[in-house]
């Protein structure tokens, strides 16, 4: 069985790291936006709209990365985010008084990434976790390989007592 | 903005989005049709910028906060050479879906900024 090298970032995974470098990036100008401006209409919403960009630049980063620090970096971010959207979509349609503040000011758009579930953009902070998690399962790291012979010690051992033809104590 | 410009350009990319995932999908890497689809949208998103810094000048303005409008513009405006050198670097049928990824995240940001510059939102 061909070794396969440890990186998730062939194809289909290209698409999942683009698509979620999308959505940091979009993410993260809004929060931007939102905290500089007006942060003081709804500080929870946007605190946890500037979090979830973060984790969003890291999830995309952990995506790249190979290893298994990487990997487990990449579940620990995108179960973060899935359980975020979850919970903050319940919250607004629950609680909206909460996340949803309904403001008078020059700003009538409130909304973040993950309110009402993402429907602001088109349920993909909703899905894509998901399809991240499916990815991870199948890119699951490989066991270490398989150390060169030339390296274990018993080989080492054996050409010593044999002994080297160049060894000069010989 | 000027509302058939903003129809226009959301059509369009969404074309192009349509056009580059099913070239991406029926095995295609990027080609002349996908890479141009992008570099059109890209051309409207810097006549774009000219409209809307014009626009100000005309009297037409923006009746919702104009800097979270050149966010996405600017935002924009840098997604679409991006996601063309994403296309160039790797060759394989996945650059073209991420284009129309690209194309699409265009089309629905230019809708954004228009219901910023209009303050009609959904």
């Amino acid at each position: 069985m061909v070794e396969k090298k440890s990186t998730r970032a062939v194809g289909v995974g290209r698409v999942l790291i683009a698509v979620y470098g999308l959505l940091a990036l979009s993410a993260a100008g809004r929060s931007v936006f939102q905290i500089a401006t007006q942060f003081t209409e709804a500080p929870l919403a946007y605190s946890l709209s500037g979090l979830s960009a973060l984790v969003y630049i890291v999830a995309t980063i952990a995506l790249i990365g190979k290893g298994t620090t990487w990997y487990r970096v990449a579940w620990g971010t995108i179960s973060f985010e899935l359980v975020g959207v979850v919970f903050v979509g319940l919250m607004t349609i629950v609680a909206p008084e909460i996340f949803v503040p309904r403001s008078g000011g020059p700003h009538t758009d409130s909304s973040t990434v993950w309110t009402y579930f993402g429907i602001g953009y088109g349920f993909v902070p909703l899905v894509l976790p998901i399809l991240g998690m499916l990815w991870l399962v199948r890119t699951r790291p490989t066991t270490p390989p398989v150390e060169r012979v030339a390296d274990t010690p018993v080989e080492r051992s054996t050409s010593q007592t044999t002994g080297d033809s160049a060894d000069p104590e010989g | 903005m000027i509302e058939w410009f903003t129809l226009v350009q959301v059509i369009v990319a969404g074309i192009a989005a349509v056009i580059c995932v099913v070239a991406g999908l029926s095995k295609r890497g990027p080609n002349d049709y996908t890479v141009g689809s992008i570099a059109l949208i890209e051309l409207l998103l810097v006549a774009q910028l000219v409209v809307s810094i014009v626009a100000q000048t005309v009297g037409n303005h923006s009746r919702g906060n104009i800097v979270e409008f050149y966010i996405y513009l600017v935002v924009a405006l840098l997604l679409a050479p991006l996601a063309v050198v994403w296309a160039l670097v790797d060759r394989s049928r996945w650059s073209n879906v991420v284009m129309g990824a690209g194309a699409f995240a265009v089309a629905v940001m230019t809708w954004r900024m228009y219901q910023i510059w209009t303050q009609q939102y959904f």
